[in-house]
């Protein structure tokens, strides 16, 4: 066990957890924010996306050592952010979400992607959401929730 | 008849005699020269063969593509979750290297790990479309050609295949998800070193062919 001292969305956090821990389980079990969901637990699925030092990061596979001073922000604080804000209104907006297990995921690569290319082309969306996962094949509506979001962030 | 004096004849015959032996010790210097230079390269080339070997293994020619993704595994698959190239081979914006890939192998979840992790740009690519590995020769093109390598010269070369993280992960790869070792280059880093120095000084001989 080693402590880690942890930014989660701004706030810091300290866990006392094994080094090899994921980073989804010492945000889901030590620090009880379950919005960051498990889906594979491979880095396959992208359910478990959270932005590390504002990069989308697969966080099944992170364990908290290699995480060291860099920030990490989750779901929880996307209503916060503008452009996470623009995203889950586009998301209502177009009605994405069928089940919603891998919404997280979504969302948090859809904010990526659109705080690094504000107007994203169809084959940018394809590329950047290409390693998010949904059963429920909600693909069409995420990638019109995406363009709607960015056309409202002008 | 002209006449020669005894002292001139002499010297005449010294000078010639000095003058002969000069082109035939030149003459023999320059073919052990020819000689030497040939065995240098014919060294330089077997080293070079040393390198391709490593060149080509699983843990280098995987990010070496001429495609628009990297590969993964021994058996050089296409990488799973539909990643990408992206403009400076660091994939794409929510999909990026860093997605999974930190600065050090993550042991415990199977995901390996280096400073800088990335893709080698199309121009070191050391594979066909197909991807078949290019030739020895051809891939001993690529590198050379400074327009194409970043313009590293010989020692450039070397001093990459020494020090770069990238390459130096080749030899602590890390465990694959399932635990085990992910396997090695068919010779130590020591012995990758000492190959391309000794192709570096042989002056990096590339074989003929395509």
């Amino acid at each position: 066990m080693a402590t880690y001292e942890l930014t989660v969305n701004g706030k810091p956090r300290e866990v006392n957890v094994d080094p090899s821990t994921p980073l989804l389980w010492v945000l889901r079990e030590e620090l009880k924010m379950t919005g960051t969901k498990y889906g594979c637990g491979v880095s396959a699925c992208g359910a478990c996306t959270v932005h590390v030092d504002g990069v989308a990061t697969r966080s099944c596979m992170v364990p908290v050592s290699l995480i060291g001073k860099r920030p990490i922000v989750t779901i929880e604080a996307m209503s916060q952010d503008p452009v996470g804000r623009a995203v889950q209104n586009a998301w209502v907006m177009e009605d994405v979400v069928q089940c919603g297990y891998c919404q997280t995921g979504q969302i948090m690569s859809a904010v990526a992607l659109l705080k690094h290319t504000p107007k994203p082309t169809d084959t940018n969306i394809e590329e950047s959401m290409g390693g998010n996962i949904c059963r429920c094949a909600t693909y069409v509506r995420i990638r019109e929730a995406i363009k709607l979001a960015a056309a409202n962030l002008k | 008849m002209p006449r020669y004096s005894a002292a001139g004849v002499l010297v005449f015959a010294f000078l010639f005699a000095l003058g002969s032996g000069v082109i035939v010790v030149s003459a023999l210097s320059q073919a052990g020269d020819a000689k030497r230079s040939a065995e240098g390269r014919t060294q330089g080339l077997a080293a070079w063969e040393e390198v391709y070997s490593v060149l080509t293994h699983p843990r280098c020619i995987n990010c070496h593509t001429a495609t628009n993704y990297p590969q993964q595994g021994d058996d050089r698959q296409r990488h799973f979750a539909n990643v990408v190239r992206g403009p400076e081979g660091k994939g794409v914006p929510a999909l990026n290297c860093a997605s999974c890939h930190q600065e050090s192998n993550a042991d415990s979840t199977g995901v390996p790990g280096g400073h800088n992790w990335h893709l080698a740009p199309l121009s070191m690519k050391w594979q066909d479309m197909n991807d078949n590995p290019l030739s020895s020769a051809a891939v001993c093109r690529a590198i050379t050609d400074r327009s194409k390598n970043h313009n590293l010269d010989g020692p450039g070369l070397l001093k990459h295949h020494e020090e770069e993280a990238l390459v130096l992960w080749a030899w602590n790869p890390g465990r694959r998800p399932d635990g085990t070792i992910r396997s090695l280059p068919p010779m130590s880093h020591q012995q990758f070193v000492a190959a391309t120095r000794r192709w570096v000084e042989a002056g990096t001989p590339c074989p003929q062919g395509r």
